[in-house]
């Protein structure tokens, strides 16, 4: 693996291993050391948790990390291609982890430059390392990731995450409630290709119905700047509110799942329970991203 | 009597069925060599399509890939390879796996769309026509290409 672009180059066999190894620091970060390795992060736009889990992760394994955090005062700014930055970034640095808001931004610098490229979110496109973290948060959680029953709630027609994760999850038979207000309905496209891959799935609005059923519950928020009326934002915002509550007949191992920020969408009230599971997930995402960088920088046993 | 509204050629290619207003399109992709003479026709009467347009290349055979290269502008083309003013071959157009550096990604957010740098297809599903970008990795039917 020379590089992690998209979900979509990756084999159940390479995932299968990242999450191993990602396990394996977890219990012992001391097997892998990076020092004298330098990261570079390229941050076209704002990020406060992905840019700073990879900064942890590197950090933890003994590397050094240069940052670029948004384009204002560099030479992007002064018109320089994104080539341009990146083949400089990369005689600074041995690896290279990146956000920009255009698709593809990623998968085109990892043509420039001869060092590893990590696609920390391109636009709408992909977010690997997240669909990675939340594969191995799943199976830390339930132990295995074989014949899951999860519910995805709240804005399955724009979320990026939930997409991703659909399709991660996809070689594992699950079990899928797709929970939405119908506007925000998971893509014809997506529920075509589940359909092609033999994944179980319903679509439903009433989230209350199933909640005693299932063994994962990955709530994302609903975005306000994905609705072009402010009418319609309005009537959608709060039609999922997870309260402890409503989880109170859940199953034992039932985890709520959520990628961060949160707004409304989960009460604190959840965060006391041994169903809360969002602060779990974000740690995770350190040791997976510490997997990937042991990976790409050839130091992975 | 057919009336010939363009001169027959005596060797070279003829490439029929283009859709009508597409023909500079056409052209752009097969970059003629200065040296080449080309006739081009808009508009022509056509049964099947009402309107179509028309390239007479005299003195060159286009290759496979070259024919194939505008398979997304004007899927139905037909080709003509002329010699001493016989048909020599006929064929027709058929999307390539891989096109580089011909059509713009219809997805403004794509990167191709902001730097420099030449767009790559890769044909997903020939049934349906479908191609998909190496770099925002969206989907797009042949169709929905050749418009933009």
């Amino acid at each position: 693996m020379k590089n992690l672009i998209s979900m979509r180059d990756l084999s159940v066999d390479k995932i299968l291993q990242l999450l191993k190894l990602a396990a394996s620091l977890e219990k012992d970060p001391s097997q892998i050391n990076l020092s004298r390795r330098v990261m570079a992060a390229m941050f076209y736009e704002a990020s406060t948790r992905t840019r700073m889990s990879f900064e942890s992760a590197m950090k933890r394994l003994g590397g050094e990390v240069i940052a670029m955090v948004g384009t204002s005062g560099t030479s992007v700014e002064k018109g320089e291609t994104l080539a341009d930055t990146a083949k400089i970034m990369a005689r600074y640095s041995d690896i290279i982890v990146m956000r920009h808001p255009m698709e593809g931004a990623a998968r085109y610098v990892s043509e420039q430059v001869d060092i590893p490229v990590v696609n920390a979110g391109d636009g709408a496109n992909q977010h690997p390392t997240q669909s990675l973290l939340d594969l191995y948060t799943i199976l830390k959680s339930q132990g295995s990731l074989e014949g899951l029953k999860l519910a995805l709630v709240g804005d399955l027609k724009y979320g990026r995450t939930v997409h991703s994760l659909a399709y991660a999850l996809a070689p594992f038979k699950p079990e899928f409630h797709f929970v939405s207000p119908k506007s925000l309905a998971m893509p014809n496209h997506i529920l075509s290709d589940l359909r092609k891959m033999d994944i179980q799935f319903k679509e439903t609005t009433k989230l209350d119905k199933i909640v005693n059923s299932i063994d994962i519950m990955y709530v994302t928020r609903i975005q306000r700047e994905r609705f072009p009326d402010r009418e319609e934002y309005e009537k959608v915002k709060n039609a999922y509110i997870i309260s402890a509550e409503l989880l109170k007949n859940a199953k034992d191992n039932m985890k709520v799942m959520h990628p961060l920020p949160r707004v409304n969408e989960i009460n604190t009230d959840v965060d006391s329970t041994k169903y809360a599971y969002y602060f779990d997930q974000a740690e995770n995402g350190v040791y997976m991203r510490q997997a990937i960088l042991a990976t790409l920088l050839g130091e992975a046993k | 009597m057919k009336v010939l509204k363009v001169d027959a050629i005596r060797n070279g290619t003829v490439i029929d069925h283009i859709p009508a207003g597409r023909v500079q399109r056409v052209m752009a992709i097969l970059k003629p060599r200065s040296t080449d003479v080309v006739m081009m026709g808009m508009n022509f009467p056509s049964k099947a399509m009402k309107k179509k347009d028309i390239i007479k290349i005299e003195g060159r055979e286009l290759t496979q890939n070259e024919v194939n290269s505008i398979a997304l502008i004007a899927p139905h083309a037909k080709v003509s390879i002329i010699r001493d003013f016989q048909v020599a071959q006929k064929s027709t157009v058929q999307i390539p796996e891989r096109i580089e550096g011909l059509v713009v990604c219809p997805n403004p957010k794509c990167i191709t769309n902001a730097e420099p740098m030449m767009t790559i297809f890769n044909l997903e599903d020939s049934s349906s026509r479908e191609l998909a970008c190496q770099y925002c990795e969206r989907v797009f039917t042949a169709d929905e290409m050749a418009h933009v």
